[in-house]
This record gives C-alpha cells, sequence and structure tokens, in this order.
C-alpha cells in the first residue's frame, strides 16, 4: 500500500492496517479502474471524518458546558429561537453544498470508471450456480476456446468482460482490479478494466446465488502481453492425448464412468456441458471455483467427493473404484 | 346518591372526580378472565401486547445474530451448515425488518399517539386489534416454518430467479412470501389508525402546529407505510402466484423481467429504512426535550425535515440497484438524490445539538441512548453518502461495508432511541421506574459492544469481504477482525439481556413513578401512571405546545361527553376545534376471529389452490360478524 495512502487512512489507523493489503482487497489498487475508485473513496473518507468529528465536539462542548442544572424548564425567548433557527438553517445549506459538490466528484469518478475503450479484448462470463464459466472468442473459431473459473489477462491493456447468466444472478468482482457487476438472465451487462500490474487477483461472487454462494471465487491472473500470447495460443489447442497406459486408462473412464455427460475435452468425445470444460484443467491453480487450491490431493478428494468439498454442488458423486479414481486423477493432471 | 337519569343521557359535567373516574372506568375497562382479553380493543392492552411480541422476535433475531457470528468468528468453522446459516440469515434480516422493526414502532405508536394527542382510544380500535393479530399469527408463522426446517432461505430480499420455483423448489419462499402479506395487512391498518387518530381525534386546542414531535414522525411514519407496502404486496403477490400457479412476471425467458422484482422490493425497501428511522427520530425529540429541560430548537424546521425525508425516501430506491447495470446517468442522478436525504437528516441533528447545547441537560439514561444514537448515527449516514456514490458502491456493494452501514443506520438510527423510549415510558405503561444504574450499565454495554461488532465490518468490506457467504478460508485475513466483531455482539447482546433483568427486576420491585416523573410536557404524562382504560377523565384542552410545562399547573378540560357507553371527541383537522361526539366501539371477538380465517385461508393457499374458495366463506362470516349492525344510538351536536 502506497505511502499516501496510508496518511489519508488516518481514522482507521488505530486498526491493524496490514489487513488492508489481502489478496482480495478494494484498499490495494492493481487496476486503472479500482484507482480511481479508491481516491473517489478517499475523499468521501476525509469529508466524512472532518463532519463526523465536529458533530462530536460540537455534542461534546454541548454537554460539557458549565451550566446551572434547572428543575423548571427553561423559558423561552423569541429572538434567541429565531437565531438558533437561523444558524441551524445556514448549516442545513452548508451541508447541501457539501453534497452537491460530492455528488460531482462522485459522477467524475464515475464517468472514468465505466470509460469505454473501443480495442478491448473481448471475453464473456457466464455466472452459473456456482462457477464461472469463461469464452474467448473470436471471430474465427479456431481461435476461440473456453475455460472456467479463471480468467486470464494481458496487463495494460484494457478488457471488456460480457456477462450473462446461466441461471440466478450473481455478480463478478474482482475488487484489486475494479468494481463489481451483476450477472443477470435476460439482459447482459459488461464491464471493462486493466490491470496495471502482473499478478494473480481473486475475484468472489457477490450476489447471494443459493446454497454455495460462499463457494463462488475465480482467479484472475495478469500477465505480461507476451506470455498472455503464448498462454492463449497454447489454450486454444485441443487437449493431447496421453501416451502412458494409465492416461489412457483414465481417458477412456472418464467417459465409461459419465464425467463426460457434463464436461467437455476439446479433441476428445468428451462434450458435456453442464458443467465446466476441462480441456486444460491441469494448468489451473484452484479447484471448485477458487474453493480449494488445485494439488493432486484435493483434485481427488473433489473426484471421489465432491459432496463433501462444497454440498450441494451440481456434481454428482460418481461411483468409481479407487483404480479408476487414480487412473482418472492421472489424465486430468496431464491435461496442461 | 341517586343520579336521575333524564332525556339526556348522563354526561361528565354534572359529576364530581371520583364518581367520574369510576363510573368511565367501569364503561372502558377491558372485561375481564381470558375471553375478555381476547376481546379487548383498548389501544394500551394492543399496544402492551404489540411491544412485548416484537421485543420478543427482537430477541428471537438477536439469537440467530449470534449463531451466525458464532459460525464466521472463525475461517472454515463448521458450526452451521450453508443451508442453515443462510436460513438463519435470511430468517434474522426477516425477522429483524418485519417482524421486530416496523412493528415495535408501530406498536409504540398505538400505545402513545391517543395519549399524546389527548383522547380515550385510537381510531378504529377493533381493526387495532386484528391487526395485532393479524402480526402475531404471521411472526409465529414464519418461525414455526423454521423450526420445521421449512425457514425461508433466499434472504430478506429473496430476488428472483433465486425465489422461482425452478432454482428453489421447496415451500420456503412460499412461507416467507405469504408472511409478507401478513405484516403488511397489520402495517397498512396501524397507519390508517394512526392517521386518523392525529386527525380527527386531536384533543381540542391541539392544532396542527401544537402536535408533538413524535406524533408528527408516526404521522409521516404511516403515510409513508401506505405509499410503500402496496409496491410489495404487488411484489410479494406476483411471486407467489409464478410460484403457485405459473404466472411468469419475473421470467426472462417467457416476457418477464428479474429486475421488475427489484423495482418493486427497493421501491418498498427503501422507504422502509426510513418507516423504521423517522419513529427514531420521533422518539429523540421526545426524550431531548425532557432531559434538556426545553422544546427541541427548531420544531418547525424538525417537522419539514420529518416530511421532507418522507418524500426522498421515495426517490432513491435505484442506489439499491446500482450494479445491475443501469443508465450511467440515471444512476448518477439517483447519487445526487440520495446524498440530498442528508440534508433534511442533517438538519434534524444540527436541531437537536443546538437543544443540548442551549438546555441545562439532566444525564438520565434515555438522554445516553440519545447521545448514542447521535454519535452511531451520524457515522451510519456518513457511510451512506459513500455508498451512495455509484462507483464507490461498485466496491462495497453486498460486502460487510453495506452490512457495517445498514447497522450503524438501523441500530443507531432506530434502536438506541427505542432502547431510550423504553427507559422514558416505561414508567408510564407499567407505574414503575427502571434501575438507573443497571440503565447506566445497560448503556455503556450497548455502546462498546455495538461499535466493536459493526466497526470492524466496515474493513472487512473493504478488504474483500462478501456478505451472505457461511465460511472463509484463513488465508482471506479476515479471521481476527471477525473474531472482534463476534466478541463485540456477544458485548452488545449481553446489553440487552441486562435490559430483560432490568424490567423484570423492576416490574416486581421498582420504585413507583408516579404521574410525571421526568417532569415532562407532553400529555400523556397528564394521567396517571399505567393510566386508567379511559386515558383521561375529563379530555384536556391544549393552550401550548408543551401544555405540562407552560400551562401553570392545570390543564383545561371540556367537558360533554357521555359516561354511559363508549365516547371519543372528533375534532377539525387543522385547528382541532371539537366537532361531535362519536361512539367507540365495545370489545369484541370477531377481529380475533376473522384474523384466524384469514390466516387459515393465506396458509392454506401456499399447499393448495382450493384454499382461496373453502377458504372464503369463514372470512366472510367473521367479516359479517364484526360489521354486523350494533345497537348505539346516533348523537350529533
Ligand atoms: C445483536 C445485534 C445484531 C448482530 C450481531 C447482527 C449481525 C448481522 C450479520 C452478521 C449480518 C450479515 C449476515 C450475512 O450477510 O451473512 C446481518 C444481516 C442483517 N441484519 Fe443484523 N445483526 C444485529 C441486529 C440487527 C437489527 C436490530 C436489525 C434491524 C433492525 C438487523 C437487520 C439486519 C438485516 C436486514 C440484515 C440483512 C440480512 C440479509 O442479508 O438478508 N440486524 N446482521
Ligand atoms: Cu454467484
Amino acid at each position: 500500500m502506497p505511502v499516501r495512502m496510508r496518511t489519508a487512512l488516518v481514522p482507521f489507523a488505530t486498526l491493524p492496517l496490514a489487513a488492508c493489503a489481502g489478496r482480495q482487497s478494494a484498499l490495494d489498487p492493481q487496476g486503472l479502474q479500482s484507482d480511481q475508485i479508491l481516491r473517489n473513496f478517499l475523499i468521501f473518507l476525509i469529508v466524512g471524518a472532518v463532519v463526523w468529528i465536529a458533530v462530536l465536539i460540537v455534542l461534546c462542548v454541548g454537554m460539557l458546558r458549565r451550566k446551572r442544572a434547572a428543575d423548571q424548564p427553561l423559558a423561552l425567548h423569541h429572538s434567541f429561537e429565531q437565531t438558533t433557527g437561523r444558524v441551524v438553517f445556514a448549516l442545513g445549506v452548508a451541508t447541501l453544498v457539501i453534497v452537491l459538490g460530492l455528488s460531482i466528484v462522485s459522477y467524475a469518478g464515475q464517468r472514468t470508471v465505466f470509460a469505454k475503450d473501443e480495442n478491448a479484448l473481448t471475453l464473456k462470463i457466464i455466472g452459473h450456480q456456482w462457477w464461472w464459466e469463461v469464452r474467448y472468442e473470436d471471430d474465427s473459431p479456431d481461435k476461440s476456446f473456453v475455460t472456467a473459473n479463471e480468467i486470464r489477462i494481458p496487463t495494460g491493456q484494457p478488457v471488456k468482460v460480457e456477462l450473462e447468466s446461466a441461471d440466478v444472478i450473481h455478480s463478478f468482482w474482482v475488487p484489486s482490479l475494479t468494481g463489481k457487476m451483476d450477472l443477470i438472465t435476460g439482459q447482459k451487462n459488461e464491464l471493462q478494466f486493466t490491470a496495471k500490474n502482473a499478478g494473480v487477483y481473486r475475484g468472489q461472487c457477490a450476489e447471494f446465488c443459493g446454497l454455495q454462494h460462499a463457494h463462488m471465487a475465480f482467479a484472475v491472473l495478469a500477465l505480461s502481453a507476451d506470455e498472455f500470447g503464448r498462454w492463449r495460443d497454447h489454450e486454444n489447442q485441443s487437449a493431447s492425448s496421453p501416451t502412458d497406459p494409465l492416461g489412457k486408462q483414465g481417458e477412456q473412464l472418464f467417459r465409461a464412468r459419465g464425467c463426460a455427460l457434463c464436461h467437455t475435452i476439446r479433441g476428445t468425445l468428451a462434450g458435456g456441458q453442464l458443467g465446466p470444460d476441462l480441456t486444460h484443467v491441469g494448468s489451473r491453480t484452484t479447484i471448485a471455483a477458487g474453493t480449494l487450491p488445485m494439488t493432486p490431493a484435493t483434485l481427488g478428494g473433489w473426484i471421489a467427493d465432491p459432496q463433501h468439498i462444497k454440498p450441494g454442488n451440481y456434481m454428482p458423486k460418481m461411483p468409481l473404484q479407487s483404480d479408476e479414481l487414480i487412473a482418472i486423477l492421472h489424465y486430468l493432471e496431464q491435461l496442461k | 346518591m341517586t343520579v336521575v337519569a333524564e332525556q339526556r343521557e348522563l354526561r361528565d359535567d354534572g359529576l364530581s372526580g371520583l364518581e367520574l373516574s369510576a363510573r368511565l372506568d367501569s364503561i372502558w375497562r377491558t372485561p375481564s378472565g381470558l375471553l375478555g382479553a381476547l376481546m379487548s380493543v383498548d389501544h394500551k392492552v394492543v399496544g402492551r401486547r404489540y411491544i412485548v411480541t416484537a421485543f420478543a422476535f427482537l430477541l428471537l433475531g438477536g439469537i440467530l445474530a449470534i449463531l451466525m457470528r458464532i459460525q464466521l468468528a472463525g475461517p472454515e468453522k463448521t458450526f452451521l451448515s450453508a443451508d442453515k446459516y443462510n436460513q438463519i440469515f435470511t430468517m434474522h434480516g426477516s425477522t429483524m425488518m418485519f417482524l421486530f422493526a416496523v412493528p415495535v414502532m408501530e406498536a409504540f405508536a398505538v400505545y402513545l399517539v391517543p395519549l399524546m394527542v389527548g383522547t380515550r382510544n385510537i381510531a378504529f380500535p377493533r381493526l387495532n386489534a386484528f391487526s395485532y393479530w393479524m402480526f402475531l399469527f404471521g411472526g409465529c408463522f414464519l418461525w414455526i416454518s423454521f423450526a420445521l426446517n421449512v425457514g425461508p432461505d433466499v434472504g430478506w430480499f429473496a430476488y428472483v430467479p433465486l425465489s422461482l420455483l425452478q432454482y428453489t423448489p421447496t415451500k420456503r419462499p412460499d412461507v416467507w412470501a405469504q408472511m409478507i402479506t401478513f405484516t403488511e395487512v397489520a402495517a397498512l391498518a396501524v397507519s390508517v389508525e394512526i392517521v386518523v387518530t392525529v386527525f380527527k381525534l386531536r384533543a381540542p386546542g391541539m392544532t396542527l402546529d401544537r402536535i408533538p414531535l413524535f406524533v408528527w414522525a408516526m404521522l409521516v411514519t404511516a403515510f409513508l407505510v401506505m405509499f410503500a407496502m402496496p409496491a410489495i404486496m404487488v411484489a410479494s403477490t406476483s411471486l407467489i402466484l409464478d410460484r403457485l400457479v405459473n404466472t411468469r412476471f419475473y421470467d426472462s425467458s417467457s416476457g418477464g423481467h428479474p429486475l421488475l422484482w427489484q423495482h418493486l422490493f427497493w421501491f418498498f425497501g427503501h422507504p422502509e429504512v426510513y418507516i423504521i428511522f423517522i419513529p427514531g427520530t420521533g422518539m429523540v425529540s421526545a426524550i431531548l426535550a425532557t432531559f434538556a429541560r426545553r422544546p427541541v430548537i427548531g420544531y418547525p424546521i424538525v417537522i419539514l425535515s420529518l416530511i421532507a425525508t418522507g418524500f426522498l425516501s421515495f426517490g432513491l430506491w435505484v442506489h439499491h440497484m446500482f450494479v445491475t447495470g443501469l443508465p450511467q446517468l440515471g444512476a448518477g442522478l439517483f447519487t445526487a438524490s440520495s446524498m440530498l436525504i442528508a440534508v433534511p437528516s442533517g438538519l434534524q441533528i444540527f436541531c437537536w445539538l443546538a437543544t443540548l447545547w442551549d438546555g441545562r441537560p439532566v444525564y438520565r439514561t434515555p438522554l445516553l441512548f440519545v447521545i448514542g444514537f447521535i454519535a452511531i448515527f451520524v457515522l451510519g449516514g456518513l457511510s451512506g453518502v459513500m455508498v451512495a456514490s455509484v462507483p464507490i458502491d461498485t466496491q462495497v456493494h453486498d460486502t460487510y461495508f453495506v452490512v457495517a452501514h445498514f447497522h450503524y443506520v438501523l441500530i443507531g438510527g432506530a434502536v438506541f432511541p427505542l432502547i431510550g423510549a423504553v427507559y422514558y415510558w416505561f414508567p408510564k405503561i407499567t407505574g414503575r421506574m427502571l434501575s438507573e444504574r443497571l440503565g447506566r450499565w445497560n448503556f455503556w454495554l450497548a455502546f462498546v459492544g455495538f461499535n466493536l461488532a459493526f466497526f470492524p465490518m466496515h474493513i472487512l468490506g473493504l478488504i474483500g469481504m462478501p456478505r451472505r457467504i457461511y465460511t472463509y478460508t484463513a488465508d482471506m485475513d479476515w479471521a481476527h477482525l471477525n473474531l472482534l466483531s463476534s466478541g463485540g455482539a456477544v458485548v452488545f447482546a449481553l446489553s440487552f439481556a441486562l435490559l430483560l433483568v432490568n424490567v423484570i427486576i423492576s416490574l416486581r420491585a421498582g420504585a413507583l413513578a408516579g404521574d410525571n416523573p421526568w417532569d415532562a410536557s407532553t400529555l400523556e404524562w397528564a394521567t396517571a401512571s399505567p393510566p386508567p382504560p379511559q386515558n383521561f377523565d375529563r379530555i384536556p384542552v391544549v393552550k401550548h405546545r408543551d401544555p405540562l410545562w407552560f400551562d401553570n399547573g392545570t390543564l383545561p378540560v371540556v367537558a360533554g361527553l357521555s359516561v354511559e357507553r363508549r365516547e371519543v371527541l372528533l375534532t377539525s383537522l387543522a385547528e382541532a376545534e371539537p366537532q361531535i361526539r362519536e361512539a367507540s366501539p365495545e370489545p369484541s371477538i370477531w377481529p380475533l376471529l376473522t384474523a384466524i380465517a384469514t390466516t387459515v385461508f393465506f396458509i392454506g393457499s401456499i399447499f393448495t389452490p382450493w384454499a382461496v374458495l373453502w377458504g372464503t366463506p369463514p372470512m366472510a362470516v367473521t367479516l359479517i360478524g364484526w360489521f354486523w349492525p350494533g345497537g348505539s344510538k346516533e348523537d350529533e351536536e
């Protein structure tokens, strides 16, 4: 967190500031939009803090002023009531001026945050209970591909996400990069943002979307333009077939045991549409929409019993022998 | 002693004080026994029940809050399952908003407004009894469903499409939607009663500019209810129709739209917040005047602010929808209109500060709560200005920042004044004082506990914690602040336990209060504590805004009301000049029976559409019983 900001956050100073640098924090902006929003916020914070402290001072002084205790209620003086009435009115006008000023600050910020760039890299995000479908679409179909729960973007280039929902309302939110926007059935929303620095930023669904709303996160990987290009070219390709016998067995079981009813692996016969596309699942950093880090153990645990990790999600527990599980796991890990 | 009944029935002008009092008492008294209690139409009896019931729901809602805070005290706790947590936060929100905050304010109005305007009963007392029963049955229905595991779980806002049959095939959202209807009926009924009581039943001489500020606040609130409730009525009825008979109001695949729900819901939901807050301001004004030992400075400013707040509150519902992809310019305008409400709220605060500044404050418990209110509410209002800004809202919407914000506004703006009001009016209602020593403890525990519980949530929201999540992982760095917050919640809860202890001790052994223990200025203090069934032996005549302070000891009274039957005096709208004597209804069992029939109808219709058929006759019968022409003779003068 930059020093300038630390000083501005004086009212919070007594509280653990270290916490502000979390993985999903609006106070640690890494994007042009989140930066603008934070500046906007700090203006409001300072104005608010001044007003609040002023009110408290008036309150305390008013309470502590030495006054004779009064048994009888005070008599009223017409002229005094009038003067105070005027003071109150003047303060009201001052409030109005502050409020209008803040509205203008807000609107200016809003214009910047929602400014559109025609050359933005466009991708489509579709919310599902409780995971994210990410489509990189291109005019030529061989440059289009689909992935899930992880978004890779180039740094320094505006990115436009088109937001849709497959079921209920979700909300796309990566506080390090920008504010949120809802995904609503029957409506297309969009959001633009630009990552300043390379890094991994966490995002999370922010609109209550049912049982596992708490476990609907995702990762945004901001890569340098070169790296992004390389990743994109690779992601474009279909899955490479396994060469070892265990992998081959896994690929075969993937279809035979019903996984392929719901999942797609491009370049194979698996073409299910209900669950996330698994073409390059082995290269993702988390499983179950950001619920757990991707390791052989967590992936194995998930396939063995998805309801244990994320109760109520729409992937059923599949009847697998332990050797079958090992083969499928081995296969999936190779899908990089 | 013989009283010759002439042609003309007996009026109160001919009787001595004691005899008058005894006679009025016997005709206004609620009949004894269980049946009598069920028939009562005394606004004080109903109001007391209403208050106690609403506080019982506060207790239940508070227990749920603590359960949530236990679950969130640390990362990955398994104290509650996802399903239980979702039911609990939904029940917490719904209980607090629909079964506690709005009803408790109405309950105080039901009890206090008739006393404060100097009349014998509320307008439409049977409707009042009916409204209480509907509220009770609706609340019990919701909580019994919860106990039977059909408690709603789609949030107190019940957004579609999640709450549609397709995504929530259980009966849970139906239970929620029907409970809404119960509370709508109750709230609408009370607001009609309040409006008519204030407009037509004021004591002679209580012109519009002599109405106590609390009564003004309740009047504005009643109008808000009347304009806001129909929106949710339409919304929840459409929801239940979509679910039960397959209409398509909200289904985007066949011409409906999910945002329709949000517009309707927030068109109600935003004013709802003011329906809770404005009565709070009325309580603040009442308490402040008494303990600052002077009338609130800027009486007309306060009233205009209340009215302006009421109007504005209907013009800013869209700020709940800034991230649904609305046109930018429109959203920007709603920023301005939302922030504008800071002006009337600010004006009221300035008036109160000026009052304290000029007054000679006596620091008793009610005043402490008012001071706590100012500190907390101003902070909540300022974070409200932040949330009203579109860019800031895109970050903090649906995070714990918002949870912090609205608890500062709701608890700071309504619950603190309310607890102050409990300390303030308890002597009037029960005849006994609450302990001042426990009261101070109560205040400090509440103030410290509240801030510990909710201040950290601002930061949690900013560092990325969304709301309505049942768990989070340790690596999110949210654990410490959550633990702090949960600790604060426990302290805050203890303050309510202390209030309960104080109430129980005082009911048994509290010091006797006398008529006007605080030397307050408004009419409710002009009668005994607790007030007799007839409220006032003789109807007072008002000549000042603060009749008990500036009328040199004795209030003038009017004479001429019957002492043989229940009568209230109707006065003109603006000048409160006496117009006619009007009969006030006798106790009746029909409101209860009607409420039972209505409940059977509503609940039955969740399970079978046929309930609309077989549920109607009992309702018709009970309503006919209720409105069967009585035998009271007309007597206009
Ligand atoms: C002991 C005092 C209280 C505590 C500790 C508390 C705590 C909480 C918490 C932790 C949540 C967030 C739930 C979530 O997003 O997962 C919440 C939500 C809420 N609270 Fe409270 N609360 C308290 C009192 C109140 C009161 C007095 C009111 C109203 C007058 C209230 C109204 C609400 C509402 C409307 C929600 C939103 C529920 C939803 O998201 O659907 N709370 N409360
Ligand atoms: Cu979601």
